[in-house]
């Protein structure tokens, strides 16, 4: 019973990287072959595909940008969400649960529905075509995910060790500094991962307020490859399977804490 | 012990991240109901943006473009989402199961889900590619006739639905296998002792234990492909004609293609409401509790 089970997932997840080890796979194999070999032993590989994209398409812009963008999101998200969330989980104060709620309606918000606004609001401030006009905007789905899964980290922790530093004269501020935080440095580690991985991703928002090739985001990049006659598909996987490596490295290293976050609060998919 | 210190220093730590939100999340959609009712077109700016009342949600009422973006949206998300709550459920059983390897396999199962959206359409629009890509080949191989896939009006919808799947019912199966792992295990052995087969004790304990996890999974996933937008617009472009096109599609062409700025908000206020609603809705008929069990 067990073996049969263990043969059919063994089965399921072969089938679903397929489709990624194909990529990989097509990604060095010259253009001229490309729609014609469908066996997935290689054979004459290449590296052109690759040589194209940093050389000739400079993909080191994309990744670039993306960088700087995901890794700001991550940080504010991380900083501001940790104290916000550390005060809605264990401060009591009016308002507290609205506010809660609240964070999650923005979570739930379709990212379509704001895109309008953000555009002339951005327009006006000057901050098209530059990384704070993406930062600000990817702020609204980071800021509500590190929130909601901090402040569920925040309520398991033992109250006790805050109470016994703030009855030896520690002040909340000074507690949550020295002994909270510290603490928490795993979940902090789990919620940076994901808005990381969120912000990597994004779409839309980098599509709508981004203007030219010298301010894409890596997936903005891959999407809009245009050759001079027809798709330039070798470039294309090559630039996919190099945007899908940050997050494979990611992924290995930090698979049970990913688990962890998508399970433990209400994380969209 | 609610005292008036307290009180300050808990909304002075949660102010600066709850306000920056409500600045860029809450103040827009605001600002997206008042742009609706005006007429805001930036390749005419001669025009100005005169107020126009209701004009923009009226020219919607009458938009057959809109409504076949709205019955296509609406179609694709209840034929993902069931596929996807299907396909997870088996995966999560199999997942539940198996003893040896589970990180590694655990791993390689939320890659799909890891990876950006855009990456995921390429590869598939590879696959798909015609004449030469993989699953035609593969159907030829099997004697069977592909169609052109992107060319056909509902062959383009294989290639999307089977993109979507792909990458999200890794998520929903984690999602399950959460829920599973939380069902005590001596019920199933007392299941046994009173010779129950593994069908009925899947029938009778499983799935109403997973109940709660299941409909966490349908709300999200449903108010998730309700806004598709990425795979769409990397594989087909809402094409052949706007065959594939969802509302997320349409507002965004409308938006930053034609530069309607009214018609495009009045089309992104319908869109929110809509999602709103649903979530309203489903709320209120599965209660939050349904939401809450999450946090256990």
């Amino acid at each position: 019973m067990r073996g049969r089970w263990t043969f059919a997932a063994g089965l399921c997840t072969v089938a679903i990287v397929l489709p990624l080890l194909w990529a990989v796979l097509a990604s060095v194999t010259p253009e001229e072959r490309l729609f014609t070999n469908t066996s997935l032993v290689p054979r004459g590989l290449v590296l052109d595909h690759y040589r194209a994209l940093f050389a000739g398409r400079d993909f080191w812009t994309p990744i670039r940008n993306s960088l700087i963008v995901a890794g700001t999101t991550t940080l504010l998200s991380v900083a501001l969400g940790a104290v916000s969330a550390y005060a809605l989980a264990r401060l009591d104060f009016r308002g507290k649960t609205p506010a809660l709620a609240f964070v999650l309606a923005v979570s739930m918000f379709p990212q379509i529905s704001i895109v309008s606004p953000l555009f002339l609001l951005l327009r006006e401030l000057r901050l098209l075509n530059t990384y704070g006009g993406l930062v600000l905007p990817y702020l609204t789905f980071s800021m509500p995910l590190a929130i909601w899964l901090l402040v569920g980290f925040f309520r398991q922790l033992p109250a006790d060790l805050e109470d016994a530093a703030m009855v030896d004269g520690a002040s909340r501020i000074r507690t949550l500094w020295e002994i909270v935080l510290p603490l928490a440095r795993p979940a902090l580690a789990t919620t940076a991962i994901l808005t990381f991985l969120y912000s990597w991703n994004e779409f839309l928002f980098a599509l709508s307020f981004t203007l030219g090739p010298e301010r894409y985001t890596v997936p903005v990049a891959i999407a809009l490859f245009r050759g001079q006659y027809q798709v330039p598909w070798g470039e294309i996987l090559a630039g996919a399977v190099v945007a899908t490596l940050p997050v494979a490295v990611i992924v290995f290293a930090a698979q049970r804490r990913i688990i962890a976050g998508l399970t433990s609060g209400a994380v969209k998919g | 012990m609610k005292d008036a210190r307290e009180e300050r220093l808990g909304w002075a730590l949660a102010f600066p991240a709850l306000g920056l939100v409500a600045l860029i999340a809450v103040f827009p959609v605001l600002w997206t109901f008042w742009e609706s009712l005006h007429l805001d077109d930036l390749r005419m700016p001669w025009l100005g943006r005169p107020f126009v009342g209701w004009d923009n949600y009226v020219e919607v009422a009458t938009d057959a473009r809109f409504w076949s973006a709205l019955g296509r949206t609406a179609t694709f998300a209840i034929v993902t989402v069931a596929l996807e709550l299907t396909g997870g459920l088996v995966l999560a059983l199999m997942l539940d199961r198996i003893v040896r390897a589970r990180g590694i396999v655990r791993t390689i199962v939320i890659l799909p889900w890891a990876i950006p959206t855009v990456v995921a359409a390429l590869v598939w629009r590879f696959i798909f590619e015609s004449p030469g890509g993989l699953a035609t080949a593969a159907l030829t191989q099997l004697g069977v006739a592909a169609p052109t896939w992107f060319a056909g009006e509902f062959a383009a919808w294989v290639p999307l639905v089977l993109a979507d799947v792909w990458k999200t019912v890794p998520f929903v199966a984690l999602l399950l296998l959460a829920g599973l792992q939380n069902i005590d295990r001596s019920l199933y052995e007392a299941a046994d002792v009173d010779g129950a087969g593994p069908w009925q004790q899947f029938i009778n304990i499983t799935l109403p234990l997973l109940k709660p996890a299941l409909l966490v999974a349908a709300l999200f996933r449903a108010l998730d492909a309700f806004r598709v937008f990425d795979v769409v617009y990397v594989m087909t472009g809402g094409g052949p004609g706007t065959a594939t096109e969802t509302v997320a599609i349409y507002t965004f062409s409308t938006l930053l293609q034609h530069l309607r700025f009214g018609y495009g908000s009045a089309l992104s206020v319908i869109g929110f409401a809509l999602a709103f609603a649903f979530a309203l809705g489903a709320l209120r008929l599965f209660g939050a509790g349904a939401l809450r069990s999450r946090d256990a």
